[in-house]
């Protein structure tokens, strides 16, 4: 497949869109120097990946991804900024001096794995403008043939909520427990 | 559409999180580096998903588990920082080096 065969299908401008974006979003999440805006641009790359998704037929995953991700990640993030950075504004302290290792790092990364990817896979075409994949489908799958995995990741997920709640909860002061145990 | 291009994509997504994994100094910022890695993760997923289309759905299925264990991480993640930031007055990870050698 040619390059102009490619840009030629309307849904890979579409791609084409919503990729620049996620790489844009992307990038800034990694270099914005304000702590919040780095929180903010990770709700468009995130936004973008669930377009790619819907893209790929996967409506159901899409919606989780923002649910889960854009509506409760995100604010997490947002509180534990508030709570550890008051106030937030600009800082230069943000980000390591050296970086030229880091970014041979990841550039080595990205090259490995785009190389490896293209090596290893035979260019298929994906036929992802079809139907969504019903969400009874997955559903079932999930219920079904996955349903131990499933109970496994929701008994962590119940782990998660009440290591969260141990861990983050103040320990009394000794008056305090006192005046707790007169009550 | 081929599935080349979302491979590469996801691809420079997982660089850009270890990018930031490797550079930022707060905390919290490493952890949205990880998240970062991880949705390039889901791309992947999504992507084989669409080009075996198993009878079943797997990848998604999987995708849902990738974030679900994000979620938790997280949740757990944030509660470390919060305890650290309360007992170091920082969420700096270079004043952390109490078990540094």
């Amino acid at each position: 497949m040619t390059f102009t065969d490619w840009i030629g299908e309307p849904v890979n401008w579409v791609f084409t869109a919503i990729g620049l974006v996620v790489l844009f979003a992307g990038l800034r999440v990694v270099t914005a120097k304000n702590v919040v805006h780095s929180a903010l641009y990770l709700v468009g790359a995130l936004g973008g990946t669930a377009g790619l998704f819907v893209l790929l037929s996967a409506e159901f995953v899409a919606w989780v991804l923002v649910l889960v991700y854009i509506g409760a990640v995100i604010v997490l993030f947002l509180f534990g900024i508030m709570i550890t950075r008051a106030p937030t504004g600009l800082d230069e302290g943000l980000d390591a001096e050296k970086k030229v290792w880091p970014v041979a790092l990841s550039v080595a990364v990205f090259v490995a794995m785009a190389w490896s990817s293209i090596e290893s896979f035979e260019p298929t075409v994906l036929l992802g403008t079809g139907e969504a994949t019903s969400t009874e489908l997955v559903g079932e799958s999930l219920l079904g043939r996955f349903v131990i995995p499933f109970e496994v990741v929701s008994f962590v997920l119940l782990a998660a909520l009440v290591g969260g709640i141990t861990i983050a909860r103040r320990d009394l002061t000794p008056v305090e427990e006192e005046e707790r145990a007169a009550v | 559409m081929i599935v080349h291009q979302f491979l590469i994509l996801a691809a420079a997504l997982f660089a850009m999180g270890v990018y930031g994994l490797l550079v930022r100094r707060n905390i919290v910022l490493i952890l949205l580096s990880v998240e970062l890695m991880l949705n390039a993760v889901n791309i992947n997923l999504i992507a084989f998903e669409s080009m075996l289309a198993t009878p079943q759905a797997i990848g998604q299925v999987f995708a849902i588990f990738v974030i679900t264990v994000a979620a938790a991480e997280v949740g757990i993640g944030l509660a470390i920082v919060l305890m650290i930031f309360r007992n170091r007055r920082s969420a700096n990870v270079d004043d952390l080096n109490l078990m540094r050698w």
